[in-house]
């Protein structure tokens, strides 16, 4: 394979970026359609690339690709070359990203129709890919950290995408500079990894760990700062307060960002640089436990949110926990085959959502209900994501699920945390399937929030084809990714292979079922979905009966621990904007300028004063001439 | 004879200047129109300039297009021009500049003839600082420097413009005197004015203590930067000004300080510098942080804009006194980068008030639908201003923080440099509530039918971005000229 591929997949939505700016915005704006072709064209095609990569990479020796690089920045010791390493990590999520952005893309041609934006819209999405095709492929951290930062500016790009709206704009605000708040410890990480080794090259810092030159402390500080990083695009506590408002966006936004870019980011970040992690128990426990707590904490949240994107929004965070203790306890494999699974069911429930919402027109489940005669195909995808996210056998969300509970056992604590995870990600899901899709239809909403331009007047009604193909097509992806492990096959292809015991595909398939920790996950989940069952579709327990016996923890929840309030108006708000800050900014104005205009008026005083003496009257010079005369005659005497 | 393209650049606006005294009818049109010729010449010879300079390993520490005249013979002091690394981007940022003011101020009615050679007086002033490499010479264009700008002003400026034009004028002749006093102390002490001759130049018998003549010398230099606690000049010299000469102010006259400060302070006296090094280093940290801080708090667009400045300079003076040649590298990439930046954000400010007559951020908001083409550039801009990556605020920051960090002269400069590296959460911070401020929100029917950005303005702020993004991908297009300029100094603190 020509070493030009890996740059093409990162260069197609570049162009479709620059073509869309540069030609069709300015030229073809009453063609919006053509940007959105454009966009579809670039991505299938780096998609396929991608294929071509992955096979490649298989059956590469040691699966890796060599790519040259080039100089870009020399000076003194700092010697940056930009250049791709492409291995079986990288390979993976090329794949995962360009199928998951294609199917985005296709449906947004049908959930964006008529919006003034069209152009714009794909512009921005053809940069978020690209950006996360950059930092997946970026053989260096200073190439990392600039894609990284590019993600960003995509999500806050395409989160404000409705800007005229409040709520999108603080939205997109709030999600920049919460991540750019972890990104001081990734940069500071840089820095330190710079001073210390005098390189950014991913592969030396790799061997350097390896060798145990770059350790200790260093080390420790070095790895807690790359996931301070990873915790702020992967909203996990206490960063995670912008994902759930990051849906301001439109839906395919949330789908993209919540499956295959933003958020897999700081997931892959640490995957990436695991190495590292390994020489450092301190720092493989922190991921652990942080990424235990954030799913448990954030499936607590999502129970009571009546919002189906929020829901999801918070069902992102805590599997996004999952697969931060899945890197802290068993490795890169474990982690990332989660990724992986999560990135095609996370996608295709945000996009059902968007086609709930387009045939409804709002996003609140409360409103919803009886959906399942109106859209079936809606419903018969979203059944198929969210089975494979409750983690039901044989969809792909048991496979990797499985794995992530097995490799906590060590760590009692993070299997109990992990067990309780799963029973809450069951009912939350299943709740909101009972809501949406079961019942009475409640009549829907004018739009209010995130809705976008449906025809209400003729009730719910299926979404066009266009939308409904990629639901399709994820939904399959749903059911068999998982499958791609059951011999062990994904593990060996991501550098597990002396740790995995090989066997064959139905013995994988079935044996699993022999095991006890999968069995008990099973009965775990099958009860999360009966309660919810009881709860919302049979009604055997009342909801609100519920609600007010648990209220305390209720208002918990549904208050989001009261972390906002804390965060906006009682750190930002009350304690900077409007204490620390506004103490400087008097500060600055009273006693900094007070003291330049002081001088500046004492002197002016000061003259005044002094012009009082120049009376001329020769007189009064004449005294003074005397008292000098005087007083230097009395010095002379004195001193001398 | 060669050609003296030094003289040539830096005379071709005060030509311009003789042409529209002489111009018998001072009609808008012509005269703007001479006054862009000018600029473009200037701004032409200096890329020639640019493409000329010789790159190669030899060239270091080597002066280039150098130009001596015996002058004032009595006192050695020569008409002495030349240019190293140090100073070329300078040179190229002010000319680059001064074509872009010229186009900003397009529309200008008041008084457009004395406006225009106001504004070329102050190209020439500018680019004699970088130019000079006599003492006296360089003090000359110094102080030429405040009258064009005094008078900017306080006729064109707008709000409290005497108060401004006054306070700038007083606060920066305080520095002045204490400067001219460190240069005649340099000279009485070594008989020498040549700048070139100062470097690492050990003083048998100094004046007066050679500690004293570093801050005398660094007082001037950082009343310009400014160096916090002698910032408060610039948010009522910026605010008030008209838009180019804001664009000038903090785009090019500010980096008089920071390159005062390399080329006298650091490269005359290297050990005093690494002595009081921590000092800067932590005032450098506090002008960030602090500056950031007080940004925060403003309710005027270009108060905002202005006091960024404070902060972002913070990085300048961080890189200059860690003393690295990486970190001195990232600070002279800093100030071109800033030069670009902020120029662009000052002219973004002038067009919105343009268009709108409100600088007001509790009135602003919602212009995105009105303002296409402003939104986007000023959102490149502020971008650029926080430092995003491919933009040329994320190389010089990124630079300056690897040198600083990695720095061996200054203790715990590690420290300092964390507390640098926060900074960038605020700048996010108050660049991105501006933006939202400004342009998102529901349209306000107030603002129905306001013009976007005309052609004119167009070509001005399309050129701003094309620099930013070329710079901040490619950032060793300059770099690799910085640091012919940044070596020999950085020998001289090692040894």
């Amino acid at each position: 394979m020509p070493y030009q591929i890996p740059w093409l997949i990162f260069l197609l939505p570049v162009c479709s970026l620059l073509i869309i700016a540069f030609i069709l915005r300015p030229f073809f704006n009453n063609r919006p359609k053509l940007g959105g072709y454009v966009t579809i064209a670039a991505i299938s095609t780096a998609c396929a690339l991608s294929l071509w990569v992955l096979a490649t990479v298989i059956a590469a020796p040691g699966h890796k690709l060599d790519i040259p690089d080039f100089q870009w920045l020399v000076i003194g010791n700092l010697n940056v070359h930009f250049g791709l390493l492409i291995d079986s990590l990288t390979a993976v999520m090329l794949v995962v990203v360009t199928i998951v952005s294609l199917m985005v893309q296709i449906y947004s041609q049908g959930y964006m129709d008529g919006d003034s934006g069209y152009h714009r819209y794909f512009a921005f999405m053809s940069l978020f890919t690209a950006c996360m095709l950059g930092l997946i492929m970026a053989d260096n951290l200073v190439l990392m950290f600039l894609f990284w930062e590019g993600v960003g500016l995509g999500s806050y790009l395409l989160i404000g995408f409705w800007f005229h709206r409040p709520s999108a704009a603080n939205a997109a605000k709030k999600a920049f500079i919460v991540t750019r708040l972890g990104d001081v410890g990734f940069l500071v990480a840089i820095l330190l990894l710079f001073a210390q080794t005098g390189t950014f090259d991913t592969e030396e810092l790799h061997a350097l760990a390896i060798a145990g030159t770059l350790g200790g402390t260093v080390l420790t500080w070095v790895a807690i700062g790359i996931f301070s990083g990873a915790a702020g695009k992967s909203a996990q506590f206490p960063l995670h307060v912008w994902l759930p408002d990051a849906m301001e966006g439109p839906t395919p936004v949330s789908a993209l960002i919540h499956a295959a870019t933003m958020v897999a980011a700081g997931v892959f970040l640490v995957a990436r640089f695991h190495p590292l992690f390994e020489h450092s128990e301190v720092a493989l426990t922190t991921v652990a436990i942080i990424g235990g707590f954030t799913a448990i904490f954030a499936a607590s949240m999502g129970l009571v949110m009546t919002d189906i994107k929020r829901v999801l929004a918070y069902s992102t965070i805590s599997q996004l926990g999952y697969m931060m203790l899945g890197l802290g306890t068993g490795g890169v494999a474990i982690g990332i085959f989660h990724l992986f699974n999560h990135a095609f069911f996370k996608a295709l429930l945000f996009l059902g959502a968007g086609s709930v919402n387009h045939g409804t027109g709002t996003f609140d489940m409360r409103q919803m209900g009886g959906l399942r005669k109106a859209m079936p195909w809606t419903y018969a995808t979203f059944l198929i994501g969210s089975l494979s996210l409750a983690g039901i056998w044989p969809l792909s969300g048991f496979w990797s699920k499985d794995e992530i509970v097995a490799s906590a056992l060590d760590k009692p604590i993070l299997f109990y945390i992990a067990m309780l995870t799963v029973f809450m990600t069951a009912f939350y899901m299943f709740r909101a399937i009972f809501l949406t899709f079961e019942g009475e239809y409640k009549g829907g909403a004018p739009a209010e929030h995130g809705s976008h331009g449906p025809n209400n007047s003729y009730g719910p009604h299926e979404s066009s084809k266009v939308m409904v193909i990629p639901l399709v097509i994820l939904s399959v992806l749903s059911v068999f990714s998982g499958w791609l492990n059951v011999t062990g096959a994904f593990s060996s292809f991501m550098g597990h292979g002396g740790e995995v015991e090989a066997h064959g595909f139905i013995q994988g398939f079935f044996g699993v079922l022999s095991h006890p920790v999968p069995l008990i996950s099973l009965a775990v989940a099958a009860l999360g979905v009966f309660l919810a069952y009881a709860m919302y579709s049979a009604r055997w327990i009342s909801a609100e009966v519920m609600g007010r016996i648990f209220k305390p923890m209720y208002v918990l929840f549904s208050r989001k621990y009261w972390m906002d309030e804390l965060y906006e108006n009682v750190i930002v708000k009350k304690v900077l904007i409007n204490g620390v800050f506004a103490v400087l900014g008097l500060f600055d104005e009273k006693a900094i300028d007070g003291a330049i205009n002081g001088v500046a008026n004492g002197t002016v005083a000061a003259g005044r004063e002094l012009r009082r003496l120049q009376t001329g009257q020769l007189q009064f010079y004449a005294m003074f001439i005397v008292l000098g005369l005087v007083a230097i005659t009395v010095c002379y005497y004195i001193f001398a | 004879m060669e050609f003296s393209y030094l003289t040539a650049i830096l005379f071709l606006p005060i030509v311009g200047v003789i042409v529209l005294a002489l111009l018998p009818k001072a009609e808008l049109k012509t005269v703007r129109v001479v006054s862009l010729i000018f600029a473009l010449a200037s701004f032409a010879l200096s890329l020639a300039l640019f493409s000329l300079f010789d790159r190669s390993a030899g060239a270091v520490g080597q002066i280039q297009f150098e130009e001596k005249f015996s002058w004032i013979s009595a006192i050695n002091a020569y008409y002495h021009l030349g240019v190293d690394g140090l100073s070329l981007p300078l040179v190229i940022l002010m000319t680059f500049l001064g074509v872009l003011a010229v186009l900003v101020s397009w529309k200008v009615e008041l008084k457009p003839r004395q406006y225009f050679i106001w504004l070329l007086v102050l190209e020439t002033s500018i680019l004699g600082v970088f130019c000079s490499l006599d003492l006296i010479l360089f003090f000359l264009f110094w102080e030429l420097e405040l009258i064009p700008m005094f008078f900017l002003i306080s006729i064109w400026g707008s709000g409290r413009k005497e108060y401004a034009a006054n306070k700038y004028l007083i606060y920066t002749l305080v520095g002045s005197a204490m400067m001219l006093a460190g240069i005649l102390s340099v000279y009485f002490s070594t008989s020498s004015l040549n700048m070139m001759e100062m470097g690492g130049l050990i003083i048998a018998r100094p004046f007066i203590p050679i500690t004293a003549m570093f801050f005398l010398l660094l007082a001037g230099f950082a009343i310009k930067l400014p160096v916090f606690p002698l910032h408060t000049w610039l948010p009522d010299a910026h605010t008030n000004a008209p838009t180019a000469a804001s664009v000038i102010l903090a785009g090019s006259l500010l980096k008089m300080g920071g390159y005062g400060m390399i080329r006298l302070c650091v490269s005359m006296f290297p050990q005093v510098a690494a002595q009081y090094a921590p000092l800067m280093v932590i005032l450098a940290v506090i002008g960030i942080l602090y500056g950031a801080a007080v940004t925060l708090r403003q309710k005027d667009l270009k108060r905002l804009i202005a006091y960024s400045s404070v902060s972002h300079m913070g990085y300048v003076l961080l890189g200059i006194f860690a003393l690295s040649q990486i970190s001195l590298t990232g600070a002279a990439l800093q100030m071109f980068s800033h030069g670009i930046i902020t120029g662009l954000l000052f002219a973004m400010v002038g067009l919105v008030y343009d268009k709108t007559h409100e600088r007001n951020l509790d009135k602003l908001g919602g212009l995105a639908r009105q303002m296409p083409v402003i939104v986007v550039v000023f959102t490149i801009a502020g971008l650029a201003s926080l430092g995003l990556p491919g933009t040329s605020g994320f190389a010089a920051e990124f630079i300056t923080f690897v040198g600083s960090f990695s720095s061996s002269i200054v203790d715990h400069i590690q420290l300092y440099t964390v507390l640098g590296v926060l900074g960038i959460v605020l700048t996010a911070g108050y660049i991105l509530w501006m933006l939202q401020r400004t342009f998102y929100g529901p349209p306000q029917d107030k603002y129905n039918g306001v013009p976007d950005a005309d052609t004119v303005d167009k070509i001005c702020i399309f050129s701003f971005v094309a620099a930013i993004m070329l710079i901040g991908l490619y950032p060793a297009i300059l770099t690799d000229i910085i640091k012919l300029g940044i070596e020999p100094i950085v020998r001289l603190i090692g040894s």
